[in-house]
């Protein structure tokens, strides 16, 4: 018995039983105010669900030897061309989002292909180049939206009739399709069903995948490309198909979270996304060079119920309305933390 | 007698109450060789990391005992202690920087400076180099050493036995030393490199520098040592004069079983297929630092064939080029069919199989478990070890019972297949790569260097399994630097020199021929008729 909680100790690891410690202690605090603690957990379902698959983006691009996708953007953007393309034809509900879904994946391949040309040009610089390259490709994509054949008036500009709004809501078209379906209520908490469960299901054929025969041949290929070469593999090929991979569920993730967000933000809007997402992978006990789904799912869920759960309640003990340079200090501080434990779970 | 240089008193050290060195006790006089031998985990390492104050040492308890060095108790808490008290260390990874040249590295943070006007208002920091001062003083320690090479050339692309010279000469530049610890320095040398580097460390010793010596090879430290200290599992097991002990004994007593060191694993004659399995015309191999320049050799069905020669001369570059790993040209036929180069998935295809040289480097995945290890390139190459299905997924009990099967089979010693390979011996990283191999169930193994810094045990192990394969049926190509080792198992040995092969010997051929081919005379040439090897 000691023996096995030992065990369950060191998988999970130092860092995410403190997290989860001090996670556990705001809740109760929470309780002590007049914080809805069933709402604030009810946010968190939604937030991790609605986060969750980029989290899982970050997983196919460290096992293919590229390091944490902080290229997330690319695929981001992908996903938002979907649901404009969705949004322009007024599609609602289910359809919507499945047009969405099926116009995002091919352009997140290609767009992934393209990335993962350049990725492989860099070897061993990935993440740097990746963080400008998501940054270039946001900028860029502000003239694109100027300037793109949109006619829906939903879309563009009251005055003026060109380009693309700033932020677009989805209230009217297919918002919150996945998160209200199959929801339920349970001790005053809602549960997002259609949202996990998209969500559990992505993870699961991730799984699956990185257990099939390409996906150990992607993981040999990101651990050791020398070994992978004398073994016959094509690296730059196993390394493109992790980092299409990752921008692919980065675009679905974009459909997935803009419906539960209800409002796609253009712009400058996927400037920072893949931070929070790097941060939740490592938090999760991932390293640069080697993660699990479960690593993603740990680390999304203790990320994101930590951001959640964090800011009302300071902002409940301290005067004032720090909220927002509460969620800066907690995000990033989390990020720094994570960044310094490279190292993930084994060590950290 | 005077005070000597070292003395260490009953030194114990465990980790975490796993004792690893027992009341150990070592003395090294002023100008003595101390040879300190010892397999893999004897605790070698961990009592050279106690007397340079390692933080490993230090960050785990410290140690008990008493060091003394000219006779007062010390204490060394960082590397740098030890340094200053006049310790000098060379590690059996290289510590240089290869962008930087001879000197740079060997007055690495030792710099000569002369002042200028900057330094005169801001301090000694900012003085500048006295390359010339430099020059000469590398040039100095270079020729104590017999080293020919030029102190201003870069240390990247320097042959991988210049490189240990240099660090020598990084140790015996420092003006106060006194005693000089080689850790396995020849493990990465050819034969004729370690002999010249014996040499070397002869005539150190002879100017008064005491050297504790660390090696595996023990005709080394018969031919070195004054003084020998063996040590097994921790404990000291002998210590004594030289003329104490013979080779086969120090082997005994070292491995505490008995140890055939040189003498053959394979004993039987055996008649010669006529069958050519492969055939190689006129392979040229662009591998740097070992490059072939157009070979032909023919190997038959059933043999072992060994490739020796020296380093630098091109006989690691056969079995990476027909391997499809470096760039080559010219022609290989398999079994009558073309061997497609440069294109290692053809090759592995075709049914060919390699153990390559850098186990570390290209063998292993060194962060992946023991059984991913061994089946990855079948299931990669073969498709074996998958599940049936459109989803190829991989098999994970049909791989765990092939690797228990392997880790019996190669006897590997480690807790189970799920323990991650860096944590192996080299000797047991070794089977692991065997097992690999084995497992894509080859027609035709390379094996490359198969026992390069593994100890003593393993590695008659290692060989005894080669010859086994063998024995199943598979033609083996078994490159090594270790002569000894080439003759104990091989049928016929193919020496190259220079890129190009020098002749075929049988294994039981006379020393003097061996040295004749790998020093690029034919035998023709200096008179002794070629024997009937073929």
């Amino acid at each position: 018995m000691k023996d096995r909680l030992i065990k369950i100790y060191h998988g999970f690891g130092l860092p995410r039983l403190i997290i989860s410690v001090f996670l556990l202690a705001l809740i109760i605090v929470a309780a002590g105010t007049d914080l809805s603690v069933p709402g604030l957990l009810s946010d968190s379902l939604v937030r991790i669900g609605q986060n969750g698959i980029y989290v899982l983006a970050m997983i196919p691009s460290i096992q293919a030897g590229a390091g944490l996708n902080f290229g997330l953007p690319v695929g981001v953007i992908a996903g938002m061309v979907g649901v404009l393309v969705s949004m322009e034809n007024s599609l609602i509900g289910f359809g919507g989002f499945l047009v969405a879904l099926l116009v995002a994946i091919p352009l997140g391949t290609i767009a992934g292909y393209l990335y993962s040309l350049l990725l492989n040009r860099v070897a061993g610089q990935e993440m740097m180049v990746g963080t400008y390259v998501g940054f270039s490709v946001v900028a860029g994509m502000c003239i694109f939206w100027l300037m793109a054949p949109f006619s829906n008036p939903a879309l563009i500009w009251p005055v003026g009739g060109q380009g693309l709004r700033v932020t677009l809501t989805l209230a009217d078209t297919f918002g919150g399709t996945l998160n209200n379906f199959l929801a339920f209520q349970i001790f005053g908490l809602t549960v997002p069903t259609g949202l996990l469960l998209f969500y559990a299901l992505l993870a699961f054929l991730l799984w699956l995948f990185l257990r099939s025969k390409p996906g150990v041949a992607m993981e040999v290929v990101g651990r050791n490309p020398r070994f992978a070469v004398a073994s016959g593999l094509n690296i730059n090929s196993y390394r493109s198909v992790g980092i299409v991979l990752s921008t692919v569920l980065a675009a679905i993730g974009y459909v997935v979270y803009a419906q539960s967000f209800g409002f796609a933000q253009l712009y400058n809007g996927p400037l920072m996304t893949a931070f929070p997402a790097v941060a939740a992978v490592l938090i999760g006990g991932a390293s640069t060079r080697e993660a699990k789904v479960v690593n993603a799912i740990i680390g999304v869920i203790l990320f994101q119920t930590l951001l959640t759960v964090a800011m009302p309640v300071t902002n409940q003990l301290v005067e004032g309305n720090i909220s927002e340079i509460a969620r800066v200090i907690v995000s990033n501080g989390m990020i720094l933390y994570a960044l310094t434990r490279v190292t993930g779970g084994e060590q950290a | 007698m005077s005070v000597p240089v070292l003395e260490m008193k009953a030194i114990s050290k465990s980790f975490y109450g796993n004792q690893v060195l027992n009341n150990i006790n070592l003395t090294v006089n002023k100008g003595e060789i101390h040879c300190l031998v010892g397999e893999n985990g004897a605790g070698k390492s961990t009592l050279m990391n106690i007397l340079f104050g390692m933080s490993v040492i230090t960050d785990t308890g410290g140690y008990d005992g008493d060091i003394l060095i000219n006779g007062s108790s010390v204490a060394f808490n960082s590397p740098k202690a030890a340094i200053e008290a006049g310790i000098g260390m060379v590690h059996q990874e290289f510590m240089l920087l290869p962008g930087f040249t001879v000197t740079e590295n060997i007055k690495l943070n030792r710099e000569d400076t002369k002042p200028n006007v900057f330094s005169r208002v801001l301090g000694r920091k900012m003085e500048t180099l006295n390359r010339k001062k430099m020059a000469s003083d590398a040039r100095n320690a270079l020729d104590k050493l017999g080293m020919s090479i030029d102190e201003w050339v870069p240390v990247a692309g320097l042959p991988v036995g210049y490189l240990q010279f240099v660090e020598i000469a990084r140790e015996i530049d420092k003006e106060n030393l006194q005693l000089l610890v080689l850790d396995e320095p020849t493990a990465v040398l050819t034969e004729s490199e370690a002999e010249q580097f014996l040499t070397v460390v002869q005539r150190l010793a002879d100017s008064g520098i005491s050297i504790l010596f660390i090696t595996h090879r023990l005709d080394e430290v018969m031919a070195v040592a004054n003084q020998i200290t063996i040590l097994k599992d921790g404990e000291l097991v002998r210590s004594g004069r030289t003329g104490e002990f013979t080779i086969a004994q120090m082997a005994e007593l070292m491995v505490g079983r008995k140890v055939e060191t040189s003498g053959r694993i394979s004993s039987e004659k055996r008649e010669k297929a006529n069958t050519k399995v492969l055939e190689v015309r006129d392979l040229a191999v662009d591998m740097p630092g070992e490059r072939l320049r157009g070979i032909d050799l023919d190997v038959y069905e059933g043999e072992i064939l060994g490739i020796g020669g020296l380093a630098g001369h091109g006989k690691i570059a056969l079995a990476n080029g027909v391997m499809g790993l470096y760039t080559s040209r010219g022609q290989v036929r398999y079994q009558g069919i073309d061997v497609p180069l440069n294109n290692p998935r053809e090759a592995l295809n075709l049914g060919l199989a390699f153990v390559s040289e850098d186990r570390r480097g290209v063998g292993l995945v060194l962060e992946d478990s023991i059984a991913n290890n061994i089946v990855l390139t079948s299931m990669q190459t073969q498709e074996k070890f998958l599940k049936p299905g459109p989803l190829k997924l991989k098999d994970q009990k049909q791989i765990t019972a092939h690797a228990l099967e392997s880790i019996e089979r190669f006897d590997i010693r480690c807790t189970g297949p799920e323990q991650i390979v860096r944590r192996l011996s080299g000797g047991n990283q070794q089977k692991v790569c065997i097992a690999r191999a084995f497992t894509q169930n080859p027609k035709l193994l390379f094996v490359s260097e198969p026992t390069r810094g593994i100890d003593v045990g393993a590695k008659s192990r290692v060989l005894e399994l080669i010859v086994e394969l063998n024995r199943m049926g598979v033609t083996v190509v078994i490159t090594s630097s270790e002569l000894a080792e080439l003759r104990s198992i091989s049928d016929r040995i193919a020496i190259i020199y220079e890129g190009k092969l020098s002749g075929i010997l049988a294994p039981d051929a006379p020393d003097v021929e061996y040295g004749l081919l790998m020093a690029g005379k034919s035998l023709e040439e200096v008179g002794i008729g070629e024997r009937q090897t073929n």
